[in-house]
């Protein structure tokens, strides 16, 4: 590898452009970012869209295997509460990714980097502002590096164990 | 082996203009799975779906990924394309690059060619993951719903009925009508509303195919389209409606007063009643709120009881109590209709403060014979002939910033028959129209127009008022005459609002309960503006007249019929096609732990036990079973599981991370 192809962090960071994968639902999401295009309402190019029958038929396993695969940031979009298709679906969603939000903070995950937001399919508007300053956001804090499969550590055990002998002993010594 | 067929869309210049199209072809032709790219200026054409029929045949495909528009759009056609060439229509994928790539990358060329190719690329991997779908089939309510007694339900339900179909309708209010019974004249005819909507009334209450449900509410909904289960309560009349005659005695001596609603509240009504007098069903209700014995048995007594003395037939019932009830339908239609605008949050109009300033709906009343003048336009506070009238425009509509952004349609014609009326009855009262702009698309409207002021003498003037404020017996209405550019003082002995329409006050919660869409405004939401004008996005439920949006009464009429004949293809079907994406379990990985169950919306899990053979012996276990017609593929259960043994059909864990994947592919 020539000297020339190594990329410094800052480099990374001048010309980072964030992709951002957004899961929407297929009756109120998707169609209003549908009507973000027949409005011809203009967004950056930087997000990929995902249908699903409802917000709720998201795992959140889908979300964290697109953060290990390396996306900078995920959206789950589907219609306000109250106004779901099947009734109450977004409701789980709304109460499951409450939870997913403080676990992937607990991992480390920046939480502007995951959203779950409503946009009902009369808001092109609303998708088009929310996908703009998400794009925003993540594009100012960087690429994703927590939890992507090209980025494993790899870890020095002795170095672990010294450390822990370490803190031991601190305690130890405090007792 | 997969061999997916892929087909880039120019849409003329809709994407061509923006994504290479071309490029974007040749970068997937070496992708996993693909055996052949190509790209052409209109997929949805008739050449471009005998070109991917032919591909499909020449390099022997077995799935086919288009990127064209939404498949909200042409997922159908393209389905219907792929079937007739003899590939099961479920292994077609669409990739949207028009609504979500180059109409809203206008100009960054590069950057929307390599967002439509990752989308490509993800539609290309969840097409290698489809499975083979067949539809199932469920059978038909032959039976429809209609939600709303006005002039739109009560067409759409005749039309209904007249094709053979049994049909209910639903009315909150003790009787059918609606908007249109309040009304006196309608134009640009100026037929008498009454004498054309009556008749109608009565078709629908002895048609043997209708059903009338007044004085009752939509409760819930549940089931899919062909069997829908709705349940309704209805209401305490207590009025025993199976042995009142309608003779009306019982409302000659009731002491009860209330707010006469049908008449704008000018006049006061009887706590046992019937909002007018060629209500259907003609049997009285009582008001509760102001019924004298409702009203004193909540401080311990009893008294009054005078119609129950009075009636003749001992229909008066009152223990009666709302009562629910579940009926089964095949197909819903919504005709909730419109209310007016509330006009008080403009001061400036002195609404509320002034008697004399009323809205077109009072006027309507006011100038119909059997109102609360006998049909003489007087001023409501002093009863004395008005002799100059102003009338204002846009009250609500056209507003973004008090009311509602949206013309109402109607108020520009309502206005002008108002004041042909006014100087048909009182020829010697001067009427001002202050507009903003006069709207008149309609066959004989823009005629009418002219005729009120041509030959009725109407003044208009174009610009808005500012104030009106009450100076001795007069209102003095202050405003600008933007045509002239000068401002305006007229001394008026009356003005008439023309109010915005709004949708009905609690719109929102019956598009809940029913499950369909409606705008930032309240107006339900038809499945396309211009193509699907009375579907909704739920299938089996229908829109008629103003709760779409403003109308007048030939759109709404027109609309209701339309409407119908939705309804009447649906329920001439014995059977329906059911959608084959749903959930499914795997019985291997089920444990039976039953979190599914509570999970559904449908009630379409339940447990059920199986036998099975475990080293040589036969057990005996629980796992979650799912019944098809009933599940909508919502997917809630395939997230609730713990074992992954529920997957939704199409939408497969499989195939939704491998689009999750494909799209990686590129950062990692």
């Amino acid at each position: 590898m020539s000297d020339n192809s190594v990329k410094t962090a800052n480099d990374v960071a001048e010309n980072f452009e964030p992709k951002i994968l957004v899961f929407a639902c297929n009756w109120c999401t998707y169609a209003g970012a549908d009507l973000a295009g027949t409005s011809r309402l203009q967004y950056p190019p930087n997000v990929r869209i995902l249908r699903v029958p409802c917000s709720c038929r998201v795992n959140p396993q889908f979300v964290i295997r697109a953060f290990q695969r390396g996306i900078d940031g995920v959206l789950v979009a589907g219609c306000h509460p109250g106004d779901c298709h099947y009734t109450t679906g977004n409701y789980y969603t709304r109460r499951r990714f409450l939870l997913i939000n403080r676990m992937m903070e607990y991992m480390g995950i920046d939480p502007k980097r995951f959203h779950t937001r409503w946009i009902s399919g009369a808001e092109g508007p609303k998708f088009q502002q929310v996908v703009t300053e998400m794009i925003e956001e993540v594009r100012a804090i960087g690429p994703n590096r927590k939890l992507r499969d090209d980025m494993k550590v790899t870890v020095n055990t002795d170095d672990i164990v010294a450390s822990v002998e370490a803190d031991t002993k601190v305690v130890a010594d405090n007792v | 082996m997969e061999r997916v067929g892929v087909f880039i869309c120019h849409c003329g210049s809709n994407i061509g203009a923006v994504v290479d199209c071309a490029r974007v072809a040749e970068s997937v032709k070496d992708y996993p799975g693909v055996a052949f790219s190509t790209d052409y200026k209109y997929m949805c054409s008739e050449p471009g779906q005998e070109m991917i029929q032919n591909a499909i045949r020449e390099h022997n495909l077995n799935r086919v990924v288009v990127a064209s528009c939404s498949p909200r759009m042409h997922e159908k056609t393209f389905r219907a394309c792929v079937a007739k060439a003899g590939l099961n229509e479920y292994m077609f994928e669409m990739a949207n690059i028009r609504e979500h790539c180059s109409w809203v990358h206008a100009g960054r060329n590069e950057e929307a060619t390599e967002k439509a190719i990752d989308l490509v690329k993800m539609a290309i991997s969840k097409v290698c993951n489809n499975e083979v779908l067949m539809k199932g089939h469920a059978p038909v309510t032959k039976r429809a719903l209609v939600v709303g007694g006005g002039i739109a339900g009560i067409q759409c339900a005749l039309d209904i009925a007249n094709n053979g179909y049994q049909v209910d309708i639903l009315e909150r209010t003790p009787s059918i009508g609606g908007k249109m019974s309040q009304i006196d004249k309608t134009f640009p005819t100026i037929d008498c509303s009454a004498c054309i909507l009556t008749p109608k009334m009565v078709e629908a209450s002895s048609h043997p195919n209708i059903k009338l449900i007044t004085f009752a509410e939509l409760e819930k909904v549940d089931g899919y389209v062909g069997n829908f289960e709705v349940t309704i309560r209805s209401k305490a009349r207590s009025v025993d409606m199976s042995k009142c005659t309608g003779c009306g005695t019982c409302m000659t001596k009731c002491p009860g007063k209330a707010d006469d609603e049908f008449n704008m509240n000018l006049r006061k009504r009887t706590a046992i009643y019937t909002p007018f007098p060629q209500a259907i069903p003609n049997k009285p209700v009582i008001d509760r709120e102001s019924c004298l014995k409702f009203k004193s048995r909540k401080e311990g007594k009893d008294v009054c009881g005078v119609c129950a003395k009075l009636c003749p037939a001992g229909a008066i019932d009152y223990e009666q109590q709302d009562e629910l009830f579940t009926e089964r339908y095949g197909a819903i239609v919504m005709a909730t209709g419109y209310e007016q605008f509330d006009h008080s949050i403009y001061g400036e109009y002195g609404y509320g403060k002034y008697p004399d300033v009323i809205s077109g709906l009072h006027f309507e009343r006011l100038v119909n014979a059997s109102g609360p003048t006998q049909g003489h336009i007087v001023r409501p506070s002093d009863h004395k002939e008005p002799k100059t009238v102003v009338m204002v425009k846009c009250v609500g509509s056209r507003d973004p910033e008090h009311g509602k952004s949206y013309c109402s349609r109607t108020c520009c014609m309502y206005t002008a028959k108002q004041a042909t009326m006014i100087r048909d009855h009182c020829p010697d009262t001067k009427v001002y129209v202050f507009y903003m702009d006069v709207r008149t698309p309609g066959k004989l409207y823009d005629e009418f127009y002219n005729r009120t002021r041509e030959e009725y003498g109407v003044e208009y003037i174009r610009g808005r008022v500012s104030k009106i404020y009450q100076d001795g017996e007069t209102l003095r209405v202050k405003g600008e005459d933007t045509l002239l550019g000068r401002q305006i003082e007229i001394d008026a002995d009356m003005v008439i609002l023309a109010n915005a329409m709004i949708p009905n006050p609690d719109s929102e919660r019956m598009a809940q309960i029913v499950g369909i869409g409606y705008d930032k405004d309240g107006w339900f939401t038809e499945s396309h503006p211009k193509l699907g004008p009375v579907e909704t996005h739920t299938a089996g439920v229908f829109l008629a007249g103003a709760c779409q949006g403003p109308k007048d009464i030939p759109d709404s009429v027109a609309q209701a019929g339309a409407a119908a004949v939705k309804v009447c293809a649906l329920l001439s079907k014995d059977q329906l096609e059911t959608e084959p994406t749903v959930s499914k379990v795997d019985n291997k990985l089920c444990s039976g732990c039953g979190l599914c169950v509570p999970v559904c919306p449908y009630k379409a899990i339940s447990l059920e036990t199986i036998q099975e053979r475990v080293a040589g012996k036969t057990i005996e276990r629980q796992v979650a079973n799912i019944n098809g017609s009933l599940c909508q593929g919502c997917g809630a259960c395939t997230v609730t599981c713990r074992s992954g043994a529920a997957n939704l059909k199409h939408f497969t864990n499989a195939q939704i991370l491998a689009e999750v994947d494909a799209l990686c592919q590129t950062i990692l």
